[in-house]
């Protein structure tokens, strides 16, 4: 690990860090299945093009 | 909740400049051979049986697409205006070509771009975090690795109307590669020993060897070129789009915390 100056939230502890982290991951993980993976026809409609240009599986 | 707030700060810069970036390239390098492929889907989904399987899934996006992809339609059936119309509502919404499709196009790349984002600053804070942007590019290389190149050998970049096997065993053996692959390189970058280094090896070719779902037959109207054309585009654009945003994410952060870091030692 580095040192706390050079950490992003320098005075948190070390449970709470985890839990930060991984709800930012979670999030992100939230994030691009929606747009990537989502069988809603509307969403996938609309990123089309992107998850083709992505190549996420689509159709 | 100061730690969460910064990720999401540091990635919301980083995903928008990659996905402005990623759209940009997509828009010369992608989306115009995207429109082609419409046009053989459209010409192609009436020419045999082969495609009549595929044609349901295929046309859905098909309809929504290119007003040429339209107009090749209409010269290919007879009386396509009657039978097509109501396909298209069962279909839902789509944006309108053109404009509105571009814009949800850079509207995705965008919001997909925060949410790779978000994922790579948590993960590499567990590591110490992305110091500078030479620090993120190499993380950016790990990600392009993860994402795009591994689970793009079993399951290459698909042109509309291209047949492909079930779509949730795709999607699933496609996260799954994405995760065993992005573990594999965590172990080898960040554990010194020799078996974790064989675990991270075998983490990597393991879902190759399980394999990919193939479609039951590789018949398709699109043309080898226009597909091999395809595939090189896409991972190249997304190749920059990982060095982007791997780089961006070091500056950003590197500017959050005040002091950007010298190299450490695992990456110099």
């Amino acid at each position: 690990m580095n040192t706390a100056s050079v950490s992003l939230g320098a005075s948190v502890s070390a449970q709470s860090r985890l839990m930060q982290l991984a709800l930012a991951a979670l999030l992100g993980f939230f994030v691009m299945g929606f747009v990537g993976f989502s069988h809603i026809e509307a969403v996938h409609n609309a990123a089309h093009d992107y998850r083709h240009s992505m190549a996420f599986p689509c159709h | 909740m100061t730690l969460f707030r910064n990720v999401v700060f540091i990635a919301a810069i980083a995903g928008l400049v990659a996905g402005v970036v990623l759209a940009c390239m997509q828009a010369f390098a992608t989306y115009p051979l995207i429109f082609q492929a419409e046009v053989f889907e459209k010409t192609g989904s009436g020419q045999g049986p082969d495609h009549a399987a595929a044609a349901p899934a295929a046309n859905t996006n098909a309809m929504s697409s290119a007003a040429t992809a339209e107009t090749a339609m209409s010269t290919a059936a007879p009386a396509p205006a009657e039978s097509a119309a109501p396909a298209e509502e069962d279909e839902g919404w789509a944006p309108a070509d053109g404009f509105e499709r571009f814009a949800f196009s850079v509207a995705a790349n965008i919001v997909t771009g925060i949410g790779f984002a978000l994922v790579l600053v948590a993960v590499s804070e567990f590591a110490g975090g992305i110091g500078n942007w030479r620090q993120g590019v190499f993380w950016g290389l790990a990600g392009f690795a993860a994402f795009i190149l591994a689970p793009g050998l079993g399951l290459p970049p698909e042109l509309p109307a291209m047949p492909a096997a079930d779509l949730t065993q795709r999607q699933i053996w496609w996260t799954a590669t994405v995760v065993a692959t992005a573990g594999g390189l965590g172990l080898l970058a960040f554990r010194k020993s020799l078996p974790l280094a064989l675990l991270a090896v075998a983490l990597i070719v393991a879902p190759h060897i399980v394999g990919a779902p193939q479609p039951d037959s590789f018949e398709t109207a699109i043309p080898e070129g226009l597909h091999h054309q395809f595939v090189v585009a896409v991972t190249l654009t997304n190749l920059v789009f990982w060095l982007v945003l791997g780089a961006v994410v070091g500056v950003v952060r590197g500017r959050f915390t005040g002091m950007a870091t010298s190299l450490r030692d695992s990456f110099a």
